[in-house]
Parts: structure tokens; sequence; C-alpha cells
């Protein structure tokens, strides 16, 4: 029993180390923010890095959660008779929780990895040590812009990620399961207020800070092995995950 | 460096010294790494740091850049404390010098040419051709000229140093560090290397610092010489005082001999008790 | 360098579609009209309740939406409830009798202003009061009010018991 209890002590310091030490990191990352949107070409770099190249998972991602979501509100709404219901209550799940929430997991498992990797790497093989050493600010030149990169690009996937979705509602809702087409979006458009929209891009713009802040916070201080590396990785996904859905519920909270 | 010869006396040190540490300590984790140690780096000389594995040689080339911070003592270069630098000061040491890391540490998104070129874009704002003719000058003294639309992954280890170096030079530094230049490479590249070492310290007027245990390789082309050893320095001098030297410490790494100081059985309980005892392993 | 071009042209796209998609979102599906904020008027009702009806809620005409409640206030010295409606500028000739009424939208549903046109030549201007309104029906008031009614058709009934129902 008490070493049970010193485990989780001793889990609860190392818990609140990691947190001093990414809060401290936070703050060099704000104090680079500046400089690094002087060199735009790094940045559009990383959009591109954590962006473009994970559009092909995240639509067709969309297109399935789009698509179960018809087949799954269609079945359920039928019970009660409100099947033309059901570009509303995709519309609305989609934006406020569904769309954001899986986006952001979907990232933290294609960009986040990614960033946290390559930051790793350069960690091991000595490259953000040789940039010191050559009097380059490897948080300027490396770090700030693939944060940045990931903070940009999120709301953008979340978007689209939404969009794809709705799509696939459509296509099983009014192709697949005839409901009335007419209906399916007005009643959509009857219940869908701007603010839904805006909870949906805020609720993705937070998690695009927290999940990109996460993977270059790993990347950059994995221990210099290839257990290292993999650690961080793997730390990396995992705690994206936990803080994401944490922030969704504070997020929902304060918006509601 | 100190022609009075043997022991681990402090060599006087020159008043154009390039690098001065005096009494410096330096640990981690409660680790003693340097215990008051005290080394004067000649200007215009190659200079070798030999020890065994292990006695933080590479640590000492990161506590000239500043990478490090010593806990104790005083470490001068080139007339200046680092300890004292701010931003800018720190911004126009690492200038001055260049260094070679242990696997090249190439930038693996940029190819040669560009990983060369790095200094110079990232401080400089030079016309496009005035770069590409340094850089490929660099490359050109270095022997690779013809390599620079490579990718990293594409180049051998010795030729990744070998780019490596050239980046080293791009700026036109004064000091170079060398972190282990000859480790795992074949005899023809350590021959390069060693070249290269040579010739760019008296071409180009530097100062050089290899920090190395390939004894062998190194007692060719160095001026002078440090051998560490606990956190301290244990001999110093010119390559053939070192051969001639009568500590059993410096005997053992010049000559490379298996068991001596450093002794070649890790601390273990008694080797006939323990087969006898067959209960456990510890 | 040539990499570089690729690049561009591609976070450029990408870009591109996020905007999009955030553009569709915001237009497509909510109901919003935006161009009821350009041009339109604005006309005032003063209501002894307003029940449930909130700012954003429709204005409508024949079950057609005009316009949109803009802002409820109260005013302490008629002790009523303002409303400030905001009504589409190409629906510039109600006549200026029409009478304003908070009804309810399906069963259960929001609430929202409903205007029945009146017989007058005149017609509303920017900045006119709305004149005739109806209350919003609220549940208590109803219910009490049957009773009330109830209670009365006793008492009578119980007063001349010769005459029918």
């Amino acid at each position: 029993m008490r070493a049970l209890l010193g485990d989780l002590a001793s889990s609860l310091v190392v818990f609140l180390e990691r947190l001093g030490a990414m809060t401290r990191f936070a703050g060099q990352v704000v104090a680079q923010l500046p400089a690094a949107l002087l060199r735009p070409r790094l940045v559009v770099e990383q959009v591109y890095n954590t962006g473009a190249l994970s559009l092909v998972i995240i639509m067709t991602c969309g297109l399935f959660v789009g698509m179960v979501l018809g087949l799954q509100g269609y079945e359920l709404l039928q019970r009660f008779g409100s099947e033309e219901s059901l570009g509303m209550g995709a519309a609305l799940s989609l934006l406020k929780e569904l769309g954001p929430v899986v986006t952001a997991l979907l990232f933290a498992g294609r960009a986040g990895t990614a960033l946290a990797s390559e930051l790793g790497l350069m960690r091991a093989t000595d490259q953000l040590s040789a940039m010191e050493v050559m009097a380059v600010d490897p948080m300027r030149r490396v770090v700030v812009p693939r944060f940045l990169g990931g903070v940009i690009a999120m709301p953008l996937l979340t978007a689209v990620f939404i969009a794809v979705a709705l799509y696939g509602v459509q296509l099983v809702g009014v192709q697949f399961l005839g409901v009335d087409q007419g209906q399916f979006w007005s009643q959509m458009r009857g219940a869908v207020e701007f603010e839904d929209v805006r909870e949906g891009l805020v609720k993705g713009l937070t998690f695009g800070v927290a999940c990109s802040l996460i993977a270059v916070f790993e990347g950059y201080n994995a221990q210099p092995t290839a257990e290292g590396v993999g650690r961080a990785t793997t730390r990396t996904v995992v705690i994206s995950a936990v803080v994401t859905l944490v922030l969704d519920y504070i997020l929902t909270a304060i918006m509601l | 460096m100190n022609p009075a010869g043997a022991g681990h006396a402090p060599p006087y040190a020159h008043a154009d010294d390039v690098v001065t540490l005096r009494g410096v300590d330096y640990s981690v984790g409660g680790k003693a790494v340097f215990k008051g140690l005290d080394i004067a780096i000649r200007r215009g000389e190659v200079t070798a740091i030999m020890g065994p594995s292990g006695t933080g040689k590479t640590t000492l080339l990161r506590l000239i850049t500043r990478q490090l911070r010593a806990d104790a003592g005083t470490v001068i270069v080139d007339g200046r404390d680092v300890a004292g630098l701010d931003g800018n000061g720190l911004y126009e040491l690492r200038r001055k010098i260049g260094m070679l890391f242990q696997n090249g540490a190439l930038l693996t998104d940029l190819d040669v040419f560009e990983n060369v070129a790095f200094p110079l874009r990232e401080h400089t704002r030079l016309p496009e051709r005035l770069v590409r003719n340094i850089v490929l000058t660099k490359l050109h003294a270095v022997g690779l000229r013809g390599a620079a639309g490579l990718m990293p992954q594409e180049l051998s280890g010795g030729m990744a140093r070998r780019v490596a170096l050239a980046r080293a030079i791009v700026m036109d530094p004064q000091i170079l560090l060398y972190d282990e230049p000859f480790a795992g490479l074949d005899p023809i590249s350590m021959g390069v290397v060693l070249r290269l070492i040579r010739s760019l310290n008296d071409a180009l007027g530097i100062s050089s610092i290899v920090v190395t245990h390939d004894v062998r390789e190194i007692s060719q082309i160095a001026d002078g010489s440090y051998i560490l050893s606990d956190g301290r320095v244990v001999a110093s001098g010119t390559p053939g005082q070192l051969r001639d030297h009568g500590s059993p410490v410096v005997k053992q790494f010049m000559e490379g001999l298996a068991d001596g100081p450093v002794s070649f059985h890790y601390p273990a309980p008694d080797y006939r008790r323990q087969l006898l005892d067959r209960s456990g392993v510890s | 360098m040539r990499q570089s071009r690729t690049i561009d042209i591609s976070t450029g796209l990408f870009v591109l579609l996020g905007m999009t998609a955030i553009l569709f979102l915001v237009t497509q599906i909510t109901n919003r009209e935006f161009s009821l904020r350009t041009d339109s008027y604005r006309l005032q009702a003063q209501f002894g309740n307003i029940g449930g009806l909130k700012a954003g809620a429709p204005v409508s005409m024949a079950g057609v939406t005009i316009g949109r409640v803009e802002s409820i206030g109260y005013d302490m010295d008629l002790f009523k409830a303002v409303v400030t409606l905001r009504i589409d500028q190409r629906y510039d000739r109600i006549p200026n009798d029409s009478d304003a009424g908070i009804l309810t939208a399906g069963l259960l549903g929001g609430q929202y202003v409903g205007i029945t046109p009146g017989g007058s030549e005149e017609t509303f201007k920017d900045g006119d009061r709305v004149e005739f309104v109806q209350d919003a029906i609220v549940l208590e008031n109803l219910i009490s009010k049957y009773l009330f009614s109830q209670a009365r058709e006793q008492a009578s009934g119980e007063a001349a018991p010769a005459t029918q129902e």
C-alpha cells in the first residue's frame, strides 16, 4: 500500500515537473513568435508539412465519419419519425463536438508525431546543437515555425473535416436513404447559428495550439537516443489526446 | 606547451593563448566531470585533447562554446571570459568558432550545398553569386565540390564529415573544434581528415582543438596535446614528450595497454567465491 | 529551390480549401441572413409581456420572414417592454395601422413577432412605433382566465337556473 502511495506521489511530482517545463517552454515559444513571423518561408513550409500533408487523412476520415453519422442518425431518428431533422442533428454535433475533437486526434496522430519525431531526430543527431554553435537559435529557426504551422493548419483542417463530413451525411441520408433534400438543408439552416460555427472553429484553434505545443515540446526535449525519439512520439499522441478531451469539456462549459 | 615536461603542472599561459581554462569545475547530476581543470591552447596550433572514454572531452568543447557553463573557474576564449557574455557577446563568440560534430550533424532536409551555405544564409545577406562562390570554394577545399547536389542521406560517413568541415569553415572562424573526427572512419577517410585538419589549420591561420582518442593518428599532426583523466590534466606536451612520459596512466593510454591504472575488470566480488556460491549473480 | 515552389502552391491551395470550407459552413448552414444588415429600417413596439421573445428572433408577415428583432429593452416610465424590429428595406409598404403580435412557432417552438397588415393608406417609416400590439400569450394567464370564466359561468348559471347553456 505504501509503495502504491509512494508511486503515486512520485508520479505527481513528475507530472508537475513536466507541466512546469512545458509552461516555461511555451513562454519561450511565445517570446520568439514575432521573430519567427519574419521568416514567412519557414512558416509556410510548416503549414504545408502539418496541414496540406494531412488533408488526405482528414478528408477520408471526415467522409466516413459523416457517412456513419448519416446512417446512425437516420436509424435513430426514424424511431421517432423525425428523419428530416438528420441534417440539423448531424450539423450541430459535427460543428460543436465531433469535428474539432476528431480532427484534433487525427492531427495529433499524423502531424503531431511528424513534428515530434523530426525534432527528436534533430536532437539525437546533434543538429540542434550544431545550430547553437553556429549561433542560430534553434527555437527561432526550427521550433517556432513548426508550432505556428500547426496552429494555422488546425482550424482549416477542422473546417474541411466538417464540410466533408456534412457531404457524407448528405450522401447517405439524402442519396441513399431518401431523406428529403429540401428538409435536410432547411431544418439545418433553421437550427444552426453562427455561434455554433464559431464555437467549432474556436475549439479547432485551441486544440491546434495545444497539440502543436505538446508535439514540439516532446520532440525538442526527447532523449537523444532511438528509444528516446520513439518515446517522445508516443507521448505526443497520448498527451495530445487527453489534453484535447479535457480542453473540450472546459471549452464546452465556458461557451454554453 | 610545457617544455618542462611531465606531470599535470599547469602549463604556463601565454598572453595570446586562444583558449584558456583555469581551475574549471563542472559536474553533472552530482558526479564531478572536471575538478580544477587547467588548459592553455596556443594560437595557430593544432592541439589534441585525449583521454580514456568518458572523461568529458566533449563536455570540454561545450564549455568553450558556452553551451554549458562551468560551476567554478574561468573559461577565456580569444581574450574574453565567456561567463559574462550576453546575447550579442555569445553571438560573436560563436561566429569565431567552428565545430565539427562526431556525426557531422548535417541538416537532413537540406542538400550538401545548402548545408554549407546555411551559416551564410542565416548570418549574412550576401548576394547569391557570392554565396555560391564561397560554398563551392569551401567544398573544393575538402574535395567535395562535385557532391554539392547530394542529400546528407546519400553520403558516406567520411564524406558527411568532410561536408560538415566545409560548413564549419564557411564563415572563416578563428578556432576550429573537432569532436572525435576519426571515429568510425576507414583508413583512407581517416588519412583524408588528418590531412585536412593540418592543412586547413596552416592555410587559414587558425587554431584547432581536436578531441580524440586515436593516439596514433593525431600524434602525426598535433603540435601539442593534453591527456585528461579523472577530470584533470594528467599530462601535456608534444606527442613525442608524451610517448616518453613516465606516468603509468599516460603510458597505458599512449600504448593502448589493456590493463593498467584504468583497470580491465569492472569492480566485482571475489571470483572464486562467486563461482562457488551459486546463489545469484550479485 | 524549385521544390519550394511546389510547397508554396500546395500550401496556398490548402489554405484556400480551408477558407472555402469555413465560408461554406458560415453561410450555407446557418440561418443568418446577411443581406438584412445592409438595407433595413427600424420599427418600435411596446408590449406588456414579451413572453420568451429573444433578440434575433424573426419578424414575419404571413409566415414569411421580413426582418429580425434587433433589441429588447424595458421602459421604466411606461412599464412596458420596448422591442426594436429591423425590417428588410424590400418590405417598405406596411400599413401603419398593422398589428404586431408575439406568436409561437409550432406547439413548443421559439417565439417570433408576426405582423398582420391593417387597412391604412399610409405606411410605416423608419423609426415609427407600431400602435396595435398583442402581448405574448402566457400559459398561466390562460389557465387562470379559463378558471375565472368557468367560475363566472357557474355563478351566472346558479343565478338564472332557467337559462340554458
